[in-house]
């Protein structure tokens, strides 16, 4: 693919299609060793392939898994033949934070049937970053519950779909969000915004492992910009 | 659930792998952000999803990245994996996030994301 036609589909499409070659996208160094994981969860349209873009050093690329039955991989694929399996489709991105360590950028759909997916997929998260639509709040729902039964830390981002503005409180009602999980504004379009929604998240991932080892010293990170 | 246009086929995915579910050496491990580098080049008449594979991780590259690649889910390619792994053409640098499992990152790893997140 040369690189008008990759600009082209990035335009329309968001994701690339399957069998890319890799040549399109920049090598990792070659003392890259630590893969971290962070999830951008939602609903559809909420802007979370437009979040992953913002912040990826290369063009969201598109994968899938395939399962035969809640919390199991393709098992026995002689057994797959005229067996039902589910496909769950999942886009990603990447950023390399320095030579050894890159950190990889889920958007995983937040609807409930494809929860026993995320739960194996992305077990070792660092952490996610629940992205809303003030419009539609209520298709965070299940996916805030899932994170807060599976004990993976979030915060809550905001996406300016230019709606009615409603105060944090009224959306961290509608959330039913405990005041200890940041609530952040952001536009998913805005490099530097959806940066500073992942430093808010990394940030609080701070906090909490901290406090809970409070007894050794950690020097607190600088304040972010 | 599937996009239009793509091979679901899961004839292809018996081929690909033989008929096998698991490899036996841990394809398990893999997790979707391992960094898989290849230790020895393809050979001819390599099995042609093999064959990239080595050709790809030249330089690292995720489990993830792989099966985007490939356009093969991310458990098939995982059993390809703990093959060639087998076999010692490949190595595999697994994620380190902290040092108990299912515990929270590490601090000093989460200054590291910042200081990365702030030079973007
Ligand atoms: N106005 C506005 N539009 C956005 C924003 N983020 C995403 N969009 C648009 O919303 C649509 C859906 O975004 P997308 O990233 O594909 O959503 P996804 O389904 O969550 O991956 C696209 O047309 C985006 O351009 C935002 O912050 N503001
Ligand atoms: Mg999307």
């Amino acid at each position: 693919m040369d690189s008008a036609t990759s600009e082209a589909t990035r335009d329309t499409e968001g994701t690339t299609a399957h069998g890319t070659a890799p040549a399109t996208r920049p090598p990792l160094h070659s003392s890259a060793a630590n893969g971290l994981k962070i999830v951008i969860v939602g609903g559809f349209g909420v802007g979370k392939t437009t979040m992953v873009r913002s912040v990826s050093d290369i063009r969201p690329l598109n994968t899938e898994e395939t399962m035969t039955r809640a919390g199991e991989g393709v098992d026995d694929l002689s057994g797959v033949r005229g067996k039902t399996t589910t496909t769950i489709a999942f886009d990603f991105g990447r950023i390399s934070l320095n030579d050894r360590t890159v950190l990889y950028l889920f958007g995983a759909p937040g609807q409930e049937r494809f929860w026993f997916l995320w739960d194996r997929l992305f077990s070792g998260t660092l952490g996610a970053v629940v992205l809303v639509d003030t419009r539609r709040l209520e298709d965070s729902w299940y996916a805030i519950d899932r994170l807060e039964a599976h004990g993976t830390p979030f915060i809550v981002a905001r996406n300016d779909f230019g709606g009615p503005r409603h105060t944090t409180e009224q959306v961290r009602e509608a959330l039913d969000l405990p005041a200890d999980i940041p609530l952040v504004d952001c536009d998913a379009r805005s490099r530097e915004s959806s940066r500073d929604v992942l430093i808010a998240l990394v940030h609080h991932l701070y906090a909490l492992s901290t406090e809970s080892t409070e007894s050794t010293t950690h020097h607190a990170p600088e304040t972010s910009s | 659930m599937s996009r239009p246009g793509r091979d679901e086929d899961p004839d292809r995915l018996y081929t690909v792998t033989g008929g096998r579910s698991r490899s036996g050496t841990g394809a398990d491990t893999f997790d979707l952000v391992t960094l898989v580098v290849s230790e020895s080049a393809p050979t001819p008449g390599m099995q042609s999803e093999l064959a990239s594979i080595l050709r790809i991780c030249r330089s690292p590259t995720a489990v993830v990245e792989l099966a985007s690649d490939l356009g093969l889910p991310v458990s098939v390619v995982r059993i390809l994996l703990g093959d060639l792994l087998a076999d010692g053409r490949i190595t595999a640098r697994h994620p380190r996030t902290s040092d108990v499992a299912d515990a929270l990152p590490d601090p000093d790893i989460l200054k590291q994301v910042l200081v990365g997140l702030r030079n973007l």
